[in-house]
């Protein structure tokens, strides 16, 4: 009888290419993407070194972290960022890349993209030099950022050495309640697991709320697994994956499909599976979310106040608690509901998709942005930006005072010249709270696409089930 | 990459847990399509005022720890963004060692790129750190990783834990690329057992 494997185990053997004693793995990579920011000084070694790529029908390229979302001439750009989106078409066509470009219909955020184009396969390795490609792990793809080094490496090789991680299985069962998204159930579990608490290890979210969701949902709650401290974060392929990636560009056809499907079925851990740790949420008992700190972990549920440190017992949370309220200007004890906002953002890879701009829609239709609050909605691809001005979304939004944008990491980042300004709070549908993320100076509190609309039109942080 | 086998300097204590990728760089900083430069963005909003003046509150601005090569940090260091280019930013400005308790799994595989040395310790251990070299910032660290060990000049010595590949190659200043390129042909066999 056969050892029961864990769904990370199936894909990591499938991929070991060479094991040497005392040294990591060669692990092989099925999928390479690639974006403007940390791929220039990659492609400068291959040329410094004479290598080529070796597998560019394995490489995709796109531009989302620099660029504006705005239709601005790209002369008006700041200079450094016109020069990245120029070496990466340089760098493309010299070693024979696929650029999904911004002059055409593809560009989008490089999470986004690569599953509305079929290249996220279940059973997959996929990296880029992007922390959130663990996003691509809902479809049951190994998938994890890189650095810049190693971006190198896998275009010289396909490869990468890579020491085997450890397991952890989140199991997350029941019915969420009405207003509760995937974003609340990733907010939930990095609040009780902490922000580093999945270091050294790749979750595999379980469980009948989880198979319940949209293969949107899942890409939320795959891609914050890096903010759960996890480089990767898996969910099996099922019916629903299948039906998604159905048809799509890169997506197996004809007899190879069905082929695919056959093997995909295979990938999910064996009943008896041991995994090195695991956790498990009740889906009935979580609410909607909202971050008051400056890491992921600190979070409560929107009934909920802001802790205070004598509920703390370790000293470093009491000092992060400290340091975070100072940052933000907020107060032990405070409740989070009514706290005022300034900007909000729907956007970034966690929420720009479809179902998230939808949901958000619902929210605001009719409504007014409140006062003075700064509100843009940032669609995850031109793709999904078509979509929604297809179905109105657009008109929604702009009646109610957002501002409709072009496709790309905007606000997330504040690379471009999307930025919160110093002291703004900004209610975000992103993924980091960071100190200065969303601009020097910006107070993130991180939230679901619909608690964001609620925050938009009330000026405030609301519990948005007050409004269904 | 620059060999590194034994470290003796000054430290400076970041009294801070989770100091994230964004903390160590700022992404407006990310815009060069080279390496070189990054040290200028390093820690950038703590270490500046909005005026662009040095902050004198920041521990890196204090003269006392202006030679300092090693870094005490809390833990969780590192987390959030991919960028290698707070690796970058960290070996620019002259530092050559990280001690924290933990840190975050990316940036960890990054600093071994690059010839930064990530020390892990114990809570305990750094936060005793943190004392001696608030109190005595001239305190010489001796780092033998060979030994994987870090010495206080009272004798005081605490081990750590590396990969020993990981070791061996910040030993020999040896990069991954090297080592990966030698196995192609076990590449190449493994690319036709997948029927590419």
């Amino acid at each position: 009888m056969t050892t029961p494997q864990t769904l990370f185990e199936k894909i990591w053997n499938n991929h070991v290419v060479s094991q040497d004693a005392g040294a990591p793995a060669v692990l092989y990579i099925d999928a390479h993407l690639v974006h403007e920011v940390t791929s220039p000084q990659a492609f400068a070694m291959l040329r410094e070194r004479g290598l080529a790529v070796r597998r560019p029908e394995r490489t995709f390229a796109t531009m989302d972290h620099a660029i504006p979302t705005r239709a601005i001439d790209i002369t008006l750009w700041p200079s450094d960022a016109a020069t990245q989106v120029r070496t990466l078409r340089d760098n493309c066509r010299d070693f024979g890349v696929t650029l999904f470009d911004m002059d055409g219909p593809v560009q989008g955020i490089v999470h986004v993209v690569g599953p509305e184009m079929g290249i996220t396969q279940p059973g997959m390795t996929i990296v880029c030099g992007d922390s959130h490609t663990s996003t691509h792990g809902a479809f049951g793809a190994l998938a994890f950022g890189i650095g810049t080094s190693e971006v190198g490496h896998v275009l010289a090789t396909q490869c990468l050495l890579q020491s085997k991680p450890k397991t952890f299985a989140i199991t997350v069962d029941g019915e969420l309640g009405v207003g509760v998204t995937a974003k609340d159930i990733i907010l939930a579990i990095i609040a009780k697991n902490g922000a580093d608490g999945g270091a050294g290890h790749v979750f595999e979210y379980r469980g009948s709320a989880i198979r319940n969701l949209s293969m949107a949902n899942r890409m939320t709650i795959c891609n914050m697994s890096i903010e759960g401290g996890a480089r990767a974060g898996l969910i099996a392929p099922d019916d629903t994956t299948f039906a998604y990636l159905k048809g799509r560009p890169y997506a197996p056809q004809g007899a190879a499909w069905d082929a695919a499907v056959a093997h995909w079925r295979s990938l999910s851990s064996d009943q008896g599976a041991v995994f090195d740790r695991e956790l498990t949420l009740d889906a009935a008992q979580l609410q909607p979310m909202v971050t008051y700190g400056t890491n992921p972990g600190q979070g409560v549920a929107v009934t909920g106040c802001i802790p205070t440190v004598d509920e703390l017992a370790d000293p470093a949370a009491r000092r992060s608690l400290l340091s975070a309220l100072e940052y933000m200007g907020l107060r032990q004890g405070q409740p989070v509901v009514g706290q005022p906002i300034d900007i909000v953002f729907i956007g970034s890879c966690t929420n720009s998709r479809i179902e998230d701009l939808r949901a958000a829609a619902q929210i605001v239709q009719g409504k007014r942005v409140a006062g003075d609050v700064w509100a843009i909605v940032v669609p995850g691809s031109k793709a999904i930006k078509a979509q929604a001005e297809a179905e109105g979304l657009d008109r929604i939004f702009s009646a109610a005072g957002f501002e409709w944008r072009g496709a790309g990491c905007s606000m997330c980042l504040a690379m471009n010249d999307d930025k919160a300004g110093a002291g703004k709070y900004v209610a975000s549908t992103s993924n980091r709270n960071f100190q200065g993320r969303q601009g020097p100076g910006a107070r993130s509190l991180l939230m679901s696409p619909i608690m964001a609309a609620a925050a938009a039109v009330n000026g405030r942080i609301v519990d948005v089930r007050e409004m269904l | 990459m620059d060999a590194l086998k034994t470290l003796t300097a000054s430290a400076a204590p970041l009294r801070a847990e989770n100091v994230d990728t964004d903390q160590i760089i700022p992404a407006r900083y990310l815009t060069a399509v080279t390496k070189a430069g990054m040290g200028d963005g390093l820690f950038a909003a703590w270490r500046y005022a909005a005026d662009g003046t040095l902050n004198p509150d920041f521990v890196l601005n204090n003269p006392a720890y202006r030679s300092a090569a090693v870094l005490v940090a809390g833990r969780n260091f590192g987390s959030g963004s991919s960028r290698e280019h707070a690796v970058w930013a960290l070996t620019e400005y002259g530092f050559r060692a990280v001690i924290a308790p933990a840190f975050a799994d990316i940036f960890y595989n990054n600093s071994l790129k690059n010839g930064l040395l990530p020390i892990p310790l114990a809570e305990e251990q750094i936060a005793m750190l943190w004392d001696l070299i608030e109190e005595e910032p001239d305190t010489q660290l001796a780092i033998d990783l060979a030994a994987q060990t870090v010495t206080l000049p009272d004798g005081q010595q605490a081990e750590f834990a590396i990969d020993p590949y990981c070791k061996h190659c910040l030993l020999n200043g040896l990069d991954d690329l090297g080592y990966l390129l030698s196995k192609d042909a076990q590449i190449a066999r493994y690319e036709e057992s997948r029927h590419f």
